[in-house]
């Protein structure tokens, strides 16, 4: 099995096993967040048992579409990339920062204390799991750490499971960031199903995994348990419905006068979808208000989009006005500039934003057509 | 992400839009700032907008501020009295250590003339560390200048040539007519011993480091004061990104040749 490099323990668990696990992870005080159906769709909320995950169900995923569709099985991990990222519960929609009061023209300030609820993330799939990595690099640098998201990150449980079934839209094998969880889990599980087999491998990647596993009833993983293992990993590595190298084309070398932007442009709404379920893009903007009598005031954050008008706006305008080049703001940013920033790439392959995107636009195809070299305009009229 | 409250203890009417307002922390201070950065100031319950210091003097702190929204209207409607929010210093500022022995070319167009202020009040506070001092400054008409009392001031001194232009001049106009990249070309300095700091339009800027690098100044030696929509000032909220560089941190400042071939991008 990819990713056996710690020495955690591996077992063996029923489906009754998992449910213990959850039991002991609400035992602890802990909120369980995981995969559920809701709305059509699989999202991630609270839940009580194993009972109340996608039994049975997958997703049909591609450029602007996603359906539910049932497998035909009992499998609880049979779909890929939820509609919704991890993100919100680190980094929530709506965080207050500052709450004021002015009372005869003297201001008082105060810093709210995090909301920090001790919650396990059960079901993270490893592309997620990865985002995760990538977001700490934004909110826990040194320089400048975000009090919230580092009061809620510092204690989550992690419980991965791996993919057995990527969607049309998925490719993190190219990425590099999946299908297997590899490190940044408390305990990693795959689903092990069919010739009526139920079983989960569950590994520790931690020592507070190792200890809640040992608590389980369970058996010692067999080599042919971590043979069936390798091979699901295989088989789901295999089967992506997307691809993106990102070292073919050299992406750094992508031309920002390249006609392909204007073509995309006339696609692209700017609706801002993308940003929102992309599990790594972290920009937000500031947002004041005041109660009626202007005695008391507070300061919001809130999730914002590089697709939207005012997002870089100065006065005089806005230096990103077009929608071209907000597409290419966020595209360079997400694939190359990132690099630059946080030595990292901004994207984990999980293809959300391509099936939440309302026109199907597809990153790996327009990465694909950017690379292709064409004569671009250039800017006129001033020296470079 | 705390604002400190200083108080407004004096306001200047610079121009119809533009004030200048001297601030007084109310309890605890911010950390010194270095000539260049900039504070992000918060009018109660409108917002914050990011101000370069105009200069840092026993402990106030000097922000000019001109109304162009929401937030720099209710700044710049304070009186002496009223409480503003403070968070800062933050970004990159001036290194005038570099241009230690070195002569000093200093471009600024219109309101960029504020955040160049403190490196006039560093030159002549150690006069003798630097070679000859050159101070172009560029504005749209001669109404539209910034801290003109000043630069009639700095004009009759000595040790540093002061050069102004307008775009478009009165009857009563006495100086340059016409953009400041003209003054950059005759101006009394030796280009190789030369370090300039830049700061305006962003169009301005790119015209006049060009100008600058052409009369021989080594690009390196050209330092820029770019501004982006900021909301954070912490490389958290995305707002400011140039390419790959937070203007809020990796900026204000930045050196000509690292931002050069971003700026050729139009809208990048």
């Amino acid at each position: 099995m990819e990713g056996l490099n710690t020495v955690g323990l591996v077992e063996v668990l029923t489906l009754d096993g998992l449910d213990d696990v959850v039991r002991v992870l609400r035992d602890q005080g802990r909120k369980v967040i995981g995969p559920i159906v809701r709305d059509g769709v699989i999202t991630h909320d609270e839940f009580d048992s194993v009972s109340e995950l996608p039994h049975g169900w997958t997703e049909d995923q591609d450029g602007g579409r996603y359906r539910l569709v049932p497998t035909g099985t009992d499998e609880v991990f049979g779909f890929s990339s939820p509609s919704t990222s991890w993100k919100r519960y680190l980094y929530p929609e709506r965080t207050l920062l500052i709450r004021a009061r002015r009372d005869n023209g003297t201001v008082e300030v105060v810093q709210p204390q995090p909301d920090a609820p001790a919650v396990a993330f059960f079901g993270i799939r490893s592309c997620d799991l990865v985002a995760l990595g990538i977001l700490d690099r934004v909110f826990l640098d040194r320089e400048a750490t975000d009090p919230t998201y580092a009061a809620r990150r510092s204690d989550v449980f992690i419980v991965a499971a791996a993919c057995n079934r990527p969607g049309k839209t998925c490719f993190c094998a190219s990425m590099d960031t999946g299908p297997t969880p590899r490190s940044g889990f408390d305990l990693s599980v795959r689903e092990l199903h069919g010739d009526g087999r139920h079983e989960f491998l569950v590994e520790a990647g931690s020592e507070r995994g190792t200890e809640l596993l040992a608590t389980i009833a369970s058996r010692r993983a067999t080599t042919a348990d971590l043979d069936t293992a390798q091979a699901l990993h295989g088989r789901a590595a295999a089967s992506m419905g997307r691809r993106m190298d990102p070292q073919d084309p050299p992406l750094a070398a992508l031309d920002p006068d390249h006609p392909r932007w204007d073509d995309v442009a006339n696609r692209c709404l700017a609706c801002g979808n993308c940003t929102m379920v992309c599990p790594t893009c972290f920009c937000n903007a500031t947002e004041d208000s005041t109660n009626l009598t202007g005695t008391e005031a507070e300061r919001w954050r809130v999730w914002d989009s590089c697709f939207s008008i005012d997002f870089s706006h100065l006065h005089g305008g806005s230096v990103r006005s077009t929608v071209k080049s907000r597409y290419r703001q966020w595209l360079l940013h997400k694939l190359v500039t990132w690099h630059d920033q946080f030595d990292v790439s901004g994207c984990v392959g999980c293809g959300r934003c391509i099936t939440w995107c309302p026109v199907g636009i597809d990153l790996t195809a327009e990465i694909t057509a950017l690379a292709t070299p064409q004569q671009s305009a250039g800017r006129k009229g001033v020296p470079s | 992400m705390t604002p400190r409250m200083y108080e407004v203890v004096a306001r200047r009417d610079d121009l119809p839009d533009t004030v200048t307002l001297t601030l007084a922390p109310v309890d605890e201070q911010c950390p010194t700032p270095a000539i260049g950065q900039f504070n992000m100031l918060w009018a109660f319950g409108i917002g914050e907008a990011p101000i370069s210091l105009a200069g840092f003097e026993n402990g106030h702190l000097i922000h000019t501020i001109r109304r162009v929204g929401a937030v720099t209207n209710s700044l710049a409607a304070s009186t002496t009295g009223d409480q503003i929010g403070v968070r800062g210093p933050y970004g990159t500022g001036w290194d005038l250590t570099r241009a230690a022995g070195r002569d000093v070319l200093v471009v600024a167009g219109g309101l960029g003339l504020a955040p160049v202020r403190p490196i006039i009040t560093e030159l002549f506070a150690n006069r003798s560390s630097y070679g000859r001092a050159v101070l172009l400054v560029g504005a749209r008409t001669p109404d539209a200048l910034l801290y003109r009392d000043e630069l009639e001031q700095w004009r009759g001194r000595l040790d540093i040539e002061v050069e102004v232009t307008v775009d478009s001049a009165t009857p009563s106009w006495r100086g340059d007519v016409g953009v400041v990249t003209r003054l950059v070309e005759r101006a009394p300095i030796d280009p190789e011993n030369t370090t300039a700091f830049v700061c305006g339009p962003e169009v301005m800027m790119r015209f006049a480091a060009v100008s600058v690098v052409d009369r021989g100044v080594p690009a390196a030696e050209v330092m820029l004061s770019l501004e982006r929509n900021m909301h954070c000032a912490i490389g958290h909220c995305g707002h400011c990104q140039l390419g790959p560089e937070f203007i809020c941190k990796d900026g204000p400042v930045v050196p000509w040749p690292r931002v050069k071939p971003l700026l050729r991008v139009a809208e990048r």
